[in-house]
């Protein structure tokens, strides 16, 4: 089971990027738990300066932006 | 801090990458033929209407008719290859430049950094609290959150376009001037203070994110979607910006608009600065605005210092800021960012007299 957490205060981007993880995990058939964390002190907590940001097993990997799509397999593998 | 690296290195992508690059060429040909047309268009569709073309409603009408997709044309081509720079850039190495800079040199790096810096207004309040938790001086967090939102490549391509390359570098140069000493004085002022008390507290240190491995087509892909993203939210509000201006090319007479904007209406300044302020649009619906007045006779400082205002001191920024400044803090923002953009606009009106 990964631990995902998505970081961003709740813009679309950030609802965009939950989806795609969880068509990623799902195509690849991976057992995620995805959470979205939008509490601006905990999201700093996580040192990034932009959003939204990807957090696989306490591990941050991406921040700001979409991330590319080929790119999330790989964090969900690793 | 090197920036990211294209990485296009086995023979597939290469191919590829000509073959995107060949897509870009081709659509750059086919941009430049429909801005060639844009003159005989709006003159065709004016003589298909039941209109005089030499009456106000004409002149309204033909304004509109030619603007409208120059506007939208120069605007996809610039947002298009500051998507592509941008892909360079992130804010995370931006802060990673900034963190434990000296006041003074910080401040112009943190100006400059601004226009380069990928920076959407939902993720303000993040970058704000990544910036300043990790190290970054306060006024060097100003400087580059002053000018991220107001020298963007949309205000400076669209002046460039509608009112030539002078106004666009100058409007560059002061904008980068208020957000470089906009950001000193309130990092003099000695205010970490006061921010919200949960914001002093967060200790978190910034994080070193592994390097983004991106192709060309991967850079290319970004200017599309940049293109995707900012054009088509803020094409209703250009529709709107040369509404506006095409009614004022069409109907304000001009000796009415020297008489309210003109360099020697001197309070005119100082109201243009408070009119901007509640007004909320971005630089694609304000520069159409800005063309039509500048036309009409209206003094460039002031019409700046209004361009200035109504980007660089929104309301819903401050809203939104609220949540990690306190209002005292907000007051002295604004206060300080005013005063510039104020000196900007006298500046302007006594130089260009």
């Amino acid at each position: 089971m990964k631990d995902i957490k998505i970081l961003g205060p709740g813009c679309k981007r950030c609802e965009t990027t939950a989806d795609m993880v969880k068509a990623e995990a799902t195509k690849l058939g991976i057992d995620v738990k995805v959470e979205k964390v939008t509490d601006y002190a905990e999201i700093a907590k996580y040192g990034i300066a932009s959003t939204p940001g990807i957090v696989v097993d306490g591990k941050v990997v991406h921040a700001g932006g979409l991330p590319k799509q080929d790119a999330i397999g790989g964090w969900l593998k690793g | 801090m090197a920036l990211h690296e294209t990485i296009d290195h086995d023979p597939s992508q290469r191919q590829k990458t000509v073959q995107w690059l060949a897509m870009v060429a081709g659509a750059l040909v086919v941009w430049a033929f429909l801005y060639s047309q844009l003159v005989p268009f709006s003159e065709w569709v004016v003589s298909l209407l039941p209109i005089e073309r030499k009456s106000h409603f004409g002149e309204a009408i033909q304004f509109f008719v030619y603007d409208t997709p120059k506007v939208l044309l120069l605007l996809t081509l610039v947002v298009f290859a500051m998507g592509v720079v941008r892909s360079f850039f992130s804010p995370e190495k931006t802060r990673a430049m900034l963190a434990g800079r000296a006041e003074g040199v910080g401040n112009i790096a943190a100006a400059g950094l601004g226009i380069l810096t990928p920076f959407c207004s939902c993720s303000a309040v993040p970058l704000f609290i990544g910036f300043v938790s990790a190290g970054v001086p306060l006024g060097v967090t100003f400087s580059f959150l002053i000018a991220a939102p107001m020298v963007n490549e949309v205000a400076l391509g669209l002046l460039f376009a509608l009112v030539g390359w002078k106004v666009a570098l100058t409007y560059l140069a002061f904008g980068l001037a208020v957000a470089i000493v906009g950001g000193f004085v309130i990092g003099r002022l000695k205010l970490e203070g006061w921010l919200q008390p949960w914001v002093r507290e967060i200790r978190a240190g910034a994080i070193e994110l592994p390097d983004e491995q991106l192709t060309t087509v991967d850079r290319i892909n970004s200017g599309i979607e940049a293109v995707r993203e900012i054009v088509g939210k803020v094409w209703m509000w250009i529709i709107a910006g040369i509404a506006m201006g095409a009614l004022i090319h069409g109907y304000v007479p001009a000796d009415l608009m020297v008489k309210i904007m003109g360099a020697d209406a001197w309070w005119s300044v100082p109201a243009a600065v408070l009119i901007g302020i509640p007004m909320y649009t971005n630089a694609a619906g304000v520069i159409p605005i800005v063309e039509a007045l500048l036309g009409k006779g209206a003094a460039l400082g002031t019409t700046l210092a209004f361009m200035m205002s109504v980007i660089a001191l929104s309301l819903p920024e401050m809203i939104i800021l609220r949540k990690v400044l306190t209002t005292k803090l907000i007051a002295v923002f604004v206060g300080v960012v005013g005063t510039g953009i104020l000196a900007v606009g006298f500046l302007f009106n006594a130089l260009f007299h």
